[in-house]
């Protein structure tokens, strides 16, 4: 996607910039967007370094198999279809847990790993069945408790308080759930 | 809103203490698990970082070219019917498509008009709520073979859509 929309930025704005006689604010900006993307990275390293540690730690206790018991009965209403095979069952929450925690790295694969059980149950296997579309519906949802990422750039950004936005961002994935439960 | 502020500052450090306390019970190297995260997230960080550079220089010129200002002046009066600021727009149209690329401008909005205005408070809200739901659908389909999606992509654009107008809402109810 990037492929298309990238270039047509550039082609765009650069063109624009010669006709509008806007060249030198333009030549001060190529140089300041490369050194403000280097700085912020730099600031960003300590945060997603700490977070991706943190979470690492909680991904080599049982945490994940633990909480997934608790998931059980709200896997149970979400897929119907799967309420006999414990072993996918199981796989979905694992995946769900995961996202909730802001694994995403451990996320995915384990999604993946559902997703293949489920196809071979699947008795259409060119489409998706309706617990695939459920389940990818939910990973499509942002369902993380703390925001790491964001919280790492407004940090990098000096804000004065970089988690004042857990809140509000846990009213709007709840909200993007019930409107992707209900339409899915 | 007190209590707002109170549980947005404990969430997260009751994550890592409880996460830390849990490691620790059950009898695991914590600090090693933490290194060999920590440098994971540094493989992160360093491969996002072109994404960055080319993207901030895109946008960069964008702006100070001056055709944002004029995109922008065009789609006001629409958005002003809905009540939704157009300096989030090039945000909302670029999340579901991608996830690199709307850090980068998710992190332009909250440097240019400032990280806890209303504003970079609505961007760094929207970041946190909704996901890349073009390409989480992509790995999951293509990972089976799958062609026929049925209607996924429009029930998961369907609640990006919702995520990004409640993550407005609300942040301009707070401040």
């Amino acid at each position: 996607m990037l492929n298309q929309i990238w270039p047509i930025f550039i082609l765009v704005s650069f063109s624009y910039a010669i006709f509008s006689g806007n060249l030198e604010p333009l030549n001060a900006s190529i140089f300041e967007s490369t050194s403000d993307a280097i700085k912020l990275s730099i600031e960003l390293l300590g945060t997603m370094c700490l977070w991706s540690g943190i979470m690492q730690v909680a991904n080599k206790t049982s945490i994940i198999n633990r909480l997934t018991n608790l998931l059980n009965p709200i896997i149970k209403v979400l897929f119907p279809e799967m309420r006999k095979n414990k072993q996918i069952q199981k796989e979905i929450s694992m995946n769900m847990i995961a996202n909730i925690l802001g694994l995403g790295n451990a996320a995915t694969p384990l999604g993946l790993k559902a997703m293949k059980s489920m196809q071979e149950e699947n008795a259409k296997k060119d489409t998706l069945s309706n617990s695939m579309l459920v389940f990818i519906v939910l990973n499509t949802a942002s369902i993380q408790i703390i925001p790491t990422t964001v919280i790492a750039i407004r940090n990098s950004l000096g804000s004065s308080n970089p988690t004042s936005i857990i809140f509000p961002v846990w009213i709007a994935t709840v909200c993007a759930a019930v409107t992707r439960n209900s339409s899915g | 809103m007190q209590i707002v502020n109170f549980l947005s500052n404990l969430a997260m450090p009751l994550v890592i203490l409880l996460i830390i306390a849990y490691g620790l019970m059950e009898k695991n190297k914590v600090f090693d698990d933490f290194l060999e995260g920590a440098k994971e997230g540094m493989e992160i960080v360093f491969n996002i970082l072109p994404t960055l550079i080319g993207l901030f220089v895109a946008i960069g010129a964008l702006r100070n070219s001056g055709i944002l200002d004029i995109i922008i002046r065009f789609i006001t009066p629409l958005l002003n019917v809905i009540h939704f600021p157009s300096e989030i727009m090039p945000l909302a149209m670029l999340r579901p498509i991608s996830g690199s690329g709307s850090i980068a401008v998710a992190t332009d909005i909250m440097k240019n008009y400032g990280v806890d205005n209303t504003i970079g408070m609505m961007a760094s809200t929207i970041m946190g709520s909704t996901e890349t739901t073009l390409y989480t659908i992509a790995v999951y389909t293509s990972a089976v073979k799958i062609k026929k999606t049925r209607f996924v992509l429009l029930a998961s654009l369907a609640a990006d859509i919702v995520g990004i107008l409640v993550s407005v809402g609300i942040c301009r109810t707070m401040s």
